[in-house]
């Protein structure tokens, strides 16, 4: 298929940016999305040009890397996915595509495609962990019993990937759905009672301070996850933030 | 506690907080304003009593306009902090894909509702409180009226079609952000209730019941003097 590419090219963090077209042609619909950007880029390459900076590491959906919001939306057209998971066979011979990197003042773009997510790891920093003694006797983990509801429940909130997509489809660039269920994973299990307080005020306190919005619960964010997080989970870390507060 | 209202979870339970209270006031307003249709002298007695009750005036009154300007300050200032949460937009979006139009124009259907409390201020709020508060007048009648004069306000106001047609439209805007506040609300509480079926069938119940009870008011004083 021949396909009409209009991707942000942005030299550096301090350049302004713009969108710049090009044709591909001899798309296969078996391409995944990264190799149909990896042949885009062996073109340029042939061309003396600089070819096109995106973020990608496993391309199995697991690593989060691939901050690509494709025909406005995150991820592309299909649900559930990272951009590694998406097929040019979700597109169709003519389509003109555009491709950006994710938009928020919480990920700086640092070269074309690929943003500065590290305000997440700060997040997780200020309190998306538990404190256990690693120094030779560490606790068998089946010694603690958790029910297989809060143990299922607490695994779908884990299974989120820190990609950032919740950030870049929200209207208000929350980053509720990814500190949700940071939080979430960690309350619904008796290992992260003993910091559960300080853990959702300190998390939520780094989430204000990088300048993420606030939710306004649109639940674009849950639709757009490839991990399918809950939007329950939002709810459930503003019900740990009254308790910690009160 | 204090730091909670600082926090920006704290700020939404805040307007999820003035929104249940503005909720409950749709209610009890539309109550009354259907016994103008029903029984003007019913209408006329329970006027009065809000309109002359210590309690009411000295005490709720002033707690429903700090609700309000509570609710309208705290959502533009919430909007103007998620504008600078991404000051470089999207060149492609579609919103459409993954959230409902009322969800996404809370903004644009509370600045309707807004404009449309300065038309009804102008129109009842400032005259009443000048009867009371500026002339001391507390009697609740007017010349030429007999008995109350709180129903003959009311339908004398209905007679533009100008003023009819903007409190219908007003209506409207005010089902749009209901549909979208009423589960938003909750979820902003802390309860996931409010994606539980019978819960949104609920909100969807009352964000459209409420407004066309008051499209139904609005009408039918407008109608009546017209086909008169």
């Amino acid at each position: 298929m021949k396909l009409t590419l209009k991707i942000w090219r942005q030299k550096s963090a301090n350049d302004q940016g713009k969108i710049v077209d090009y044709k591909l042609d001899n798309v296969s619909a078996d391409m995944s999305f990264l190799e149909m950007l990896d042949v885009l880029n062996q073109d340029l390459i042939d061309k003396d040009e600089e070819p096109i900076a995106f973020d990608h590491d496993c391309r199995e959906g697991i690593c989060g890397s691939c901050s690509m919001f494709i025909n406005g939306r995150a991820h592309g057209p299909d649900r559930a996915i990272t951009v590694c998971q998406l097929h040019m066979r979700s597109f169709k011979d003519g389509d003109t595509i555009y491709i950006e990197p994710w938009r928020a003042t919480a990920f700086p773009v640092i070269k074309d495609l690929i943003v500065d997510r590290s305000a997440f790891d700060r997040i997780q920093q200020a309190g998306g962990f538990i404190s256990v003694n690693t120094s030779g006797n560490t606790q068998d983990a089946n010694a603690t019993l958790i029910s297989k509801q809060a143990a299922d429940t607490a695994m779908d909130a884990a299974t989120c990937i820190g990609c950032g997509a919740c950030v870049a489809t929200c209207k208000n660039s929350s980053a509720m759905l990814f500190v949700g269920a940071k939080v979430s994973q960690y309350a619904l299990l008796p290992q992260g009672q003993i910091e559960a307080a300080d853990r959702v005020k300190n998390m939520v306190a780094q989430m204000d301070l990088e300048g993420f919005g606030n939710c306004t619960n649109t639940g674009a964010c849950e639709v757009e996850c490839p991990k399918g997080i809950s939007l329950d989970n939002i709810a459930r870390m503003n019900r740990e933030l009254m308790k910690a507060s009160i | 506690m204090g730091g909670f209202f600082k926090s920006s979870i704290g700020r939404k339970v805040a307007m999820a907080l003035s929104a249940f209270f503005l909720m409950f006031f749709l209610v009890q307003h539309l109550s009354i304003n259907i016994l103008s249709v029903f029984n003007p002298d019913l209408f006329n007695e329970v006027s009065h009593f809000m309109g002359t009750n210590p309690l009411v005036q000295f005490l709720l009154q002033p707690v429903l306009i700090f609700g309000v300007v509570f609710h309208f300050v705290m959502g533009f200032i919430l909007e103007l902090k998620n504008n600078t949460a991404r000051k470089v937009s999207y060149v492609k979006t579609n919103g459409a894909s993954n959230s409902t139009w009322m969800s996404r124009n809370m903004i644009y259907s509370g600045i309707a509702i807004l404009a449309f409390i300065i038309l009804h201020f102008i129109d009842f709020w400032f005259p009443e409180i000048n009867t009371k508060f500026i002339n001391g007048d507390w009697s609740g009648t007017m010349e030429g009226v007999e008995g109350f004069r709180y129903h003959e306000e009311l339908t004398h106001k209905f007679h533009s079609h100008t003023r009819t047609i903007a409190y219908v439209i007003a209506f409207v805007f005010l089902a749009l952000h209901l549909l979208h506040g009423f589960t938003s609300a909750f979820q902003s509480m802390g309860g996931t209730a409010g994606r539980k079926k019978t819960l949104q069938n609920i909100g969807k119940a009352y964000s459209i019941i409420i407004p066309i009870g008051f499209i139904f008011v609005a009408l039918y004083h407008h109608l009546k003097y017209v086909l008169e």
